[in-house]
């Protein structure tokens, strides 16, 4: 009979777990699901890079921080699904500089793009990420040696990075990560559905799904 | 028991099963109390995705083991598992009795030992306008405190 007792607590109290965390994260996709329709702006402002044809129906949103490992080592998959799909995906990404001093980071970045060299710039970044952010520690003076390797003009690359035209940006993109739950990098959106688990596959399902919903084959 | 005779055997040991199904029933209850709250620390910090703050990692430190080690002592019912239950449950109400004189003000915040990453005296939550989780926390040490010091007083009344 104890041994019931017991069992039968037990099992119940990790059903009501289990159900109560499946009725908040669906309470939460339906929330962020209203705001993707409402207020599409959080998930894409103008000032956000963007990778990928204009025309494409799925927009994969991730919020990134230049000193984040995951976001690196993640990066090249990311670029591997939207080759994938020509044509389907749109990249849009968005800051949430986390760790301390990865800012600075932000704002090369933003220079950069006033060369045009965004991309081969966060290519850069992430490749010697492992030298200048060990131990999750970002150093400013070690990013510099690497930045010619991605053809920019550092002198003024110096002289941009210190708009505060950036400043407020970087500040909208944390604000917005507030707003949508993003406490951890990179945290993903596919058409403002917002990526439960943390994983490659389950991020190949979500883009899948949205694919199918948005293309008919 | 051997000094006994036959009769008094039988009176002192209907009497144990007696106390021992009200004993078992009280620490049952004090398991229950602390799987809730354990289930309860995880949704905050798993579901909801709160970070716990360093003061919330060591009451979880002591509220964790209870689920295990309470249950030794429920299969077959043995007193003595307050002996091990007691120490745990009350190191984590001095931390959480702490955690709330923190929270609430009456120790200044500099004097905190918390890390810069989760400030111990961030709100993240208030159920019905005063529950926080450090009060949740602090309520139920004292609650699995008080189940367990009536268990062992228990014992001596017998």
């Amino acid at each position: 009979m104890r041994y019931i007792i017991f069992i039968v607590a037990a099992i119940s109290l990790v059903f009501a777990f289990v159900f109560a965390s499946s009725f908040y994260k669906g309470q939460q996709a339906q929330k962020i699901g209203g705001m993707a329709k409402e207020r599409a702006e959080i998930f894409v402002r103008p000032h956000s890079q963007t990778y990928g044809s204009d025309d494409a129906k799925v927009y994969l949103i991730e919020f990134m921080d230049p000193a984040c490992e995951t976001c690196s080592a993640f990066f090249p998959f990311v670029k591997q699904i939207i080759a994938a799909n020509p044509g389907r995906i749109k990249l849009v990404l968005r800051y949430a500089p986390f760790h301390d001093g990865a800012d600075y980071f932000v704002k090369i970045l933003e220079a950069a793009k006033k060369q045009g060299k965004y991309w081969e710039t966060l290519d850069v970044m992430y490749a010697t990420q492992p030298y200048w952010a060990s131990h999750h520690k970002p150093n400013p003076e070690l990013i510099w040696q690497f930045l010619p390797k991605a053809g920019l003009d550092l002198e003024k690359i110096k002289e941009d990075m210190n708009d505060p035209a950036i400043r407020q940006l970087i500040e909208q993109d944390l604000a917005d990560a507030k707003t949508l739950g993003v406490t951890k990098t990179p945290g993903f959106f596919v058409n403002g559905k917002p990526l439960q688990t943390f994983g490659d596959t389950q991020l190949i399902e979500l883009i899948d799904s949205e694919i199918r919903a948005n293309y008919v084959k | 028991m051997s000094k006994y005779c036959l009769p008094w055997r039988i009176i002192i040991m209907s009497s144990t099963v007696q106390t021992s199904t009200f004993g078992w029933t009280i620490l049952f209850l004090s398991w229950l109390m602390a799987s809730i709250a354990t289930l309860g620390s995880l949704y905050f910090s798993e579901v909801m995705q709160f970070p716990p703050c360093v003061l919330c990692w060591y009451q979880r430190v002591c509220l964790f083991p209870l689920v295990i080690i309470i249950p030794a002592g429920l299969f077959p019912f043995d007193k003595g598992i307050v002996r091990y239950a007691l120490p745990l449950t009350l190191a984590g109400w001095l931390t959480a009795a702490y955690h709330n004189l923190l929270y609430t003000g009456v120790i200044p915040k500099s004097l905190q030992p918390c890390s810069k990453g989760v400030s111990c005296t961030e709100d993240y939550i208030t159920l019905f306008g005063f529950l926080t989780i450090p009060l949740l926390s602090l309520l139920t040490f004292s609650f699995v405190a008080a189940l367990l010091l009536l268990l062992i007083t228990k014992r001596r009344s017998v």
